[in-house]
């Protein structure tokens, strides 16, 4: 996906003079072609993220649309008041980037992961938050966000789907069957591998924010699991929301709050979290009993 | 000025409050290629209040350009109000930014002039002013180094009524006056020079600064109307 990210994003700054790429070193080299050919609207501030938040709120007062990129935690968890401030507050927009995602730095530790980047966007106002589940479904997702000017994340991950769904902004249903389980992003194939033989509904989306909460309220009938690849229970209070005056029982599964102080990859974070397949079906048929 | 005070409702920040009004006026009476009829315009000049905290004096300059109605003065911080105790850019024609959290405004001012460049706007300048104290937040830190990097020619404006609890690199070594009162200091040696005022001018390393007597109108334009191929800091001591 990081590569995707890449080749669309260069891309998008050959065809629409409107667009400006902020990177604080991260990913800077692979933009060396970019700044060369268009110096004046690809940056590299060095490794410092509260400036790069800051000079993206600046360039979109000026009306030109940033995207700023960087590893999750610091893209987000460290510049979060640029980000409240120097965009929300100020009433522009931008679009924020981010690898690294819950634990692909899984060897890097902690430092390097952050399981709550859309929990922290959620406490602010307007974010489209898109958590694609392939590489293929990134680039319409950059392309959409530069004709707008409203405030976007990108959340690209290392783990991905085997098959890309383009057209997931809203609940797509990938399997018919009783109750709903869906899968944000790069959720999908543990949780369709782990409800093989299960009498349930699949849905997938890439865009948890806004939440298709229509969509949700049309297929939950009764029971509903949401599985997402950060924080664990982070879509809880839309799906409450969304389901209310409809009596129903839900399960939040997702990243655990405990740190998680092993290394290993992804995949060794993803059992430890309850997040592969098996660690799914345990939990998703205690629920449905 | 009379203006000045009617804004009433400012308790809060009252020293900050003051300190701010000559440089201010200097901005918009004699620098600043703004006008109530081109606040929207592209290619205006802009002003950045980075220190948001007391801004009855901006909200009285505002006034006092025909920005905001006179009648708006009257009740800041009111239900009603849309001036705020800091202020709000979404509230107020002619505020660029809003601020109060401080160390923001100087990362938008590089954003800013960055954006005004990518857009071809070369004659137009990009202001924005700080207190000291607000040189503590590090996030000034991370703007001022990469300016200097990338040689922007944005100008700051750091008011300085030594409010900062811990001073600066160099210390307060006595108010410009007379032959000094407008000495340009390199920053780059970063050499404290007696009699001038060492302590902002080194958190700056490889601007072009200027200090100056923060109450001398004439001193202040002169400074601030000074074009640079790189950032420059006017430390306005008052």
């Amino acid at each position: 996906m990081r590569e995707t990210f890449i080749d669309t994003t260069t891309a998008i700054l050959d065809e629409d003079p409107r667009t400006a790429l902020v990177v604080a070193d991260i990913s800077a080299a692979s933009f060396t072609a970019a700044r060369r050919r268009h110096p004046d609207r690809v940056f590299n501030v060095g490794i410092r993220e509260q400036l790069m938040a800051g000079v993206g709120g600046g360039l979109a007062l000026t009306g030109m649309r940033p995207y700023l990129h960087s590893y999750a935690p610091f893209l987000i968890d460290r510049a979060y008041e640029q980000i409240k401030l120097d965009l929300g507050h100020q009433e522009t927009g931008a679009v924020l980037v981010s690898i690294g995602a819950s634990y692909d730095a899984a060897a890097e530790g902690y430092t390097h992961q952050s399981p709550g980047d859309v929990a922290l966007l959620d406490t602010l106002d307007g974010w489209t938050v898109h958590v694609p589940g392939h590489r293929d479904e990134v680039a319409a997702l950059l392309r959409a966000a530069a004709r707008h000017d409203d405030r976007v994340y990108v959340r690209l991950s290392t783990q991905e789907n085997a098959h890309a769904h383009p057209d997931a902004g809203g609940l797509r249903v990938l399997r018919r069957g009783g109750p709903l389980v869906v899968a944000v992003g790069p959720m999908l194939d543990p949780v369709l591998e782990a409800t093989l033989g299960m009498d349930v509904t699949v849905a997938y989306t890439n865009t948890p924010r806004p939440l298709d909460t229509d969509g949700l309220r049309a297929l939950v009938e009764g029971e509903v699991v949401v599985v997402e690849p950060y924080l664990a229970g982070t879509s809880a209070h839309l799906v409450g929301q969304a389901l209310n005056g409809m009596p129903h029982r839900a399960l939040h599964l997702g990243v655990g709050r405990a740190e998680v102080r092993r290394y290993g990859d992804w995949r060794d974070h993803a059992r430890a979290h309850g997040l592969d397949p098996a660690g799914l079906r345990r939990s998703i048929s205690a629920f449905l009993l | 000025m009379k203006l000045l005070s009617r804004v009433t409702a400012d308790v809060k920040h009252t020293p900050s409050a003051h300190s701010t009004l000559d440089v201010l006026w200097v901005l918009y009476d004699r620098v600043l290629r703004i006008t109530p009829e081109t606040v929207d315009a592209p290619d205006r000049d802009r002003f950045l209040l980075s220190k948001g905290h007391g801004p009855a004096a901006y909200y009285a300059v505002l006034a006092a350009k025909g920005f905001i109605p006179e009648e708006w003065l009257d009740d800041m911080g009111g239900w009603d109000s849309p001036l705020g105790h800091h202020p709000d850019r979404v509230l107020i024609p002619g505020v660029e930014i809003g601020t109060g959290s401080l160390g923001h405004g100087l990362g938008l001012a590089v954003g800013t002039a960055l954006g005004l460049r990518a857009q071809g706007f070369l004659d137009t300048r990009t202001f924005v002013l700080l207190g000291d104290a607000e040189l503590d937040e590090g996030s000034n830190h991370e703007a001022i180094a990469y300016a200097a990097a990338i040689r922007l020619p944005i100008t700051a404006i750091v008011i300085d009524n030594r409010s900062a609890t811990h001073g600066g690199p160099g210390e307060w070594s006595g108010a410009p006056t007379g032959s000094n009162a407008h000495s340009d200091v390199s920053g780059q040696g970063n050499q404290p020079r007696a009699g001038l005022y060492a302590g902002i001018p080194v958190r700056f390393p490889n601007w072009s600064v200027s200090v100056v007597n923060g109450r001398d109108h004439d001193e202040i334009k002169r400074a601030l109307r000074v074009v640079s191929d790189r950032p420059r800091l006017v430390v306005a001591s008052v």
